[in-house]
């Protein structure tokens, strides 16, 4: 048998190769990003970076109809975009086998919000697997898909960034060969007009009853037993901790959390004098628990925010244990961007103008820390855009900030198209800079559909922005290097001072993509004069000390935006 | 076991932990290996958590377990310094990464000698490691991470001829002489060689 140490992402790939998925689709995003492009090195399965979440799960869903064995993975986040034919694909249900993979990210470390995406099995009326570990990631997976074509229903798995970014030891697996169903035209399923969409809804209904009456008894959830002072029940990675913390108790591990299975629940609660529900941010099992109506502890004394660990349970239910507390003081190291990134510039540029910049989501998000500034909002993706719109239908001339919208390039793709049409429909005054790195950036250079190659490494074609926006009806399209940052600034005030709707493309690629190492800069101390311009750049690979800026040469790429910047002409 | 990595985004923390993790797994240990991508990569705050035992729950070490906390960076190795137990080991790199609130002037900068004192009354047990001095010396500050892996090879279980065919395995093949190097200086700087 062969182990190997993988992350629960490469452990859902693996799980999917060996259960005989055909075709899988995504949109990158943190902690889900690491499925797709460890699901793209096995032969045999088609991969995708679709533009968006919604358009990944239509076509798994298409997949799924064709016959095929199909896998949507997204963030948590995503799975709102995706949310629309999630809800269709329950009525559906799967030809072939379905599974749609939530990465939740308990804790915040890289989104907007800490949403339990549980609740959408509730909502949609399908299975939940929530997997502990790397074995069970994999292990689940394979089941997920058996579960999905047993049952005719699309199933969850939901992973947290502690299951998708931890890694441990898995046993290997063989793939399965598994043929292609095919297509069979099928309108009273497939086709949700409401008289068929009614008996479908019936239909699902009963679907989702046949998989709980499976549930009370499926060997996906485990009783451990220990002492029956203390039973605990729990899913997902708040099992481990809950394991390490309290070794004596007795355990209901549930791993497929919904439709939940009362009666092996009811069975539990009676076989311990105390019962306690671990779970990570919300009450979902909880809530299920006391609909029971059985007496059990658990958000009374759990947090309902950040990620659970250890040390969290521990204090939570025995008191706070011997202190050991952080060393106070200490200066906060906040991500921000790399040395040669090119949003620098165009940040740099925005500085100490009248502005309302809605941002979005992307490394440039960092824009809005100081000493960028360069951004008053984040909502979601492709927020910026419709943002500025709304702001500027509800200030018209009152306000004479400009409305700015900073979105990057994939995000454009994603979301961003509708926004700018609107944009240009409703005419706003607002202008809309896309800071096209010619990558997806924060999660690791996955290309998109800007720049000419595919998740499987095949040339496509290239879609350029600015003919795209060209496209949508913009009329002003300026594009700049961000490098040559004061003629930047110069265009872009220009460009500010007309009414929009507008589009400025800030070009250049990302510094890591292309591995930018060029000659570190150096200040020449004679000519600085402290004046800090070089500074206000925000690039950390300059510093400043004894009234002068300093260059730091072990992580300067060259870029020579500083000296660009600089009034004295003292870098080179 | 229960080892924490920590240093600054882009020091080469995660090949760090992978090596270890693996080295576990090789000698048939329950291994769990925990990190953190997306937006803590940048220039973030990084800690790679690995734990090996006959058997493994938690991905997380908790804090105040810690056997052996190994930081890249001063700063780091005392962000996280309550994570390391009673007769823990602190490894750590006295070299220093100013954040961005402290190089754009808004915070003032902790000096070597707090830090350093800060250091000494929370950790009895410490060596520390110019890794990053040595790796500039040997011609490459990426091969920091090889130095520490090194230094800590010392204090870890596993034969050095397991590290040495770890890295390598996994660093490109023309680094693989500079990366041996790097390592061997690492051993020799816990005089281990």
């Amino acid at each position: 048998m062969t182990r190997k140490l993988l992350s629960g992402d490469e452990a859902v790939a693996r799980g999917a190769w060996e259960a005989g998925c055909h075709v899988a689709a995504a949109y990158p995003g943190t902690p889900s990003t690491e499925i797709l492009e460890a699901l793209s090195t096995y032969k045999d399965v088609y991969c995708e970076w679709s533009t968006n979440e919604k358009v990944a799960l239509e076509v798994a869903l298409g997949a799924s109809i064709s016959g095929a064995r199909a896998l949507a993975a997204m963030k948590h986040v995503g799975m709102n975009v995706a949310a629309d034919p999630l809800f269709s694909a329950a009525y559906i249900g799967a030809h072939g086998g379905l599974v749609i993979v939530t990465a939740d990210d308990p804790g915040l470390h890289s989104s907007q919000n800490e949403q339990d995406n549980r609740y959408y099995g509730m909502m949609a009326k399908v299975p939940v697997l929530c997997p502990s570990d790397s074995q069970e990631a994999k292990d689940f997976t394979r089941r997920a898909f058996d579960i999905s074509e047993e049952f005719d229903i699309p199933v969850i798995l939901r992973l947290t960034t502690r299951t998708a970014h931890s890694s441990s030891v898995v046993e290997l697996g063989e793939r399965l060969p598994r043929p292609v169903k095919g297509y069979e035209k099928q309108i009273t399923k497939n086709l949700v007009l409401p008289a068929f969409a009614r008996a479908r809804h019936a239909d699902l209904e009963r679907r989702l009853d046949r998989v709980r009456a499976w549930n009370e008894a499926s060997d996906l959830n485990r009783i451990e037993k220990g002492s029956t002072q203390r039973g605990i029940i729990c899913d997902g990675i708040a099992y481990q901790y809950a394991r390490e913390v309290f070794p004596d108790a007795s355990f209901l591990k549930l791993g497929m959390v919904w439709p939940f299975p009362r009666e092996l629940v009811e069975r539990f609660a009676v076989s311990v004098d105390e019962l306690l529900v671990i779970e990570e941010v919300d009450p979902f099992i909880e809530t299920q628990v006391h609909a029971l109506g059985i007496k059990a502890s658990g958000k009374d004394r759990l947090p309902r925010t950040d990620e659970l660990s250890p040390r969290v349970l521990r204090n939570a239910v025995s008191g706070p244990a011997a202190s050991v507390k952080p060393e106070p003081g200490l200066p906060n190291r906040p991500p921000a961007l790399c040395p040669g990134c090119p949003h620098t510039g165009m940040f740099w540029a925005l500085q100490k103008q009248k502005l309302v910049i809605g941002g979005d989501i992307g490394c440039y998000t960092l824009g809005a820390l100081p000493p960028h500034n360069a951004m008053d909002t984040c909502i979601d993706m492709g927020a910026s855009i419709t943002f500025a719109h709304g702001c500027d239908k509800a200030l018209g001339d009152t306000d004479p900030r400009r409305r700015i919208a900073v979105i990057g390039d994939s995000t454009f793709f994603h979301s961003g198209i509708t926004g700018l049409i609107n944009t240009v429909y409703n005419q706003s005054n607002v202008i809309t800079i896309i800071t096209d790195n010619r990558t997806t950036g924060m999660t690791g250079h996955q290309p998109h559909p800007g720049t000419g190659t595919t998740l499987m490494g095949k040339d496509t074609i290239a879609i350029d922005p600015a003919e795209l926006a060209r496209a949508c009806g913009v009329k002003r399209i300026l594009t700049v290097d961000p490098y040559q940052v004061k003629e930047t600034r110069k265009q872009v005030r220009e460009f500010l001072s007309e009414p929009g709707p507008a589009v400025i493309i800030s070009r250049r690629p990302c510094a890591l993509l292309i591995k930018l190492r060029d000659t570190p800069k150096q200040v020449d101390p004679d000519k600085c004069i402290g004046c800090k311009t070089c500074i206000s750049l925000g690039c950390s690979a300059l510093l400043f000390g004894d009234d002068k800026s300093h260059v730091n040469p072990t992580i300067c790429v060259g870029c020579g935006m500083c000296a660009d910047v600089c009034p004295k002409g003292a870098i080179a | 076991m229960n080892v924490l990595v920590c240093g600054v985004g882009g020091q080469g923390v995660l090949l760090f932990s992978d090596i270890i993790s693996n080295l576990a797994m090789t000698a048939g240990l329950d291994v769990k290996k925990s990190e953190v991508h997306g937006m803590a990569q940048r220039g973030g705050s990084v800690t790679g958590h690995i734990r090996y035992a006959p058997k493994v729950f938690s991905p997380l070490i908790e804090e105040g377990t810690a056997d052996l906390l190994v930081g890249f960076e001063m700063m780091e190795a005392l962000r996280y310094i309550h994570f390391l137990g009673p007769n823990g080991r602190l490894v750590f790199d006295p070299h220093r990464i100013d954040p961005m609130p402290v190089s754009i002037g808004a915070v003032e900068r902790p000096t070597d000698e707090r830090l350093g004192g800060r250091l000494a009354a929370r950790a009895p047990i410490r060596q520390a490691i110019p890794a990053f001095a040595t790796a500039l010396r040997l011609g490459s500050s990426r091969v920091q991470n090889t130095v520490m892996l090194g230094a800590v090879s010392c204090f870890l279980e596993f034969p050095a001829e397991s590290f040495r065919q770890a890295i390598a395995g996994l660093v490109r093949p023309q680094a693989v002489e500079l990366n041996l190097k790097a390592f061997a200086a690492g051993r020799e700087l816990c005089s281990c060689a």
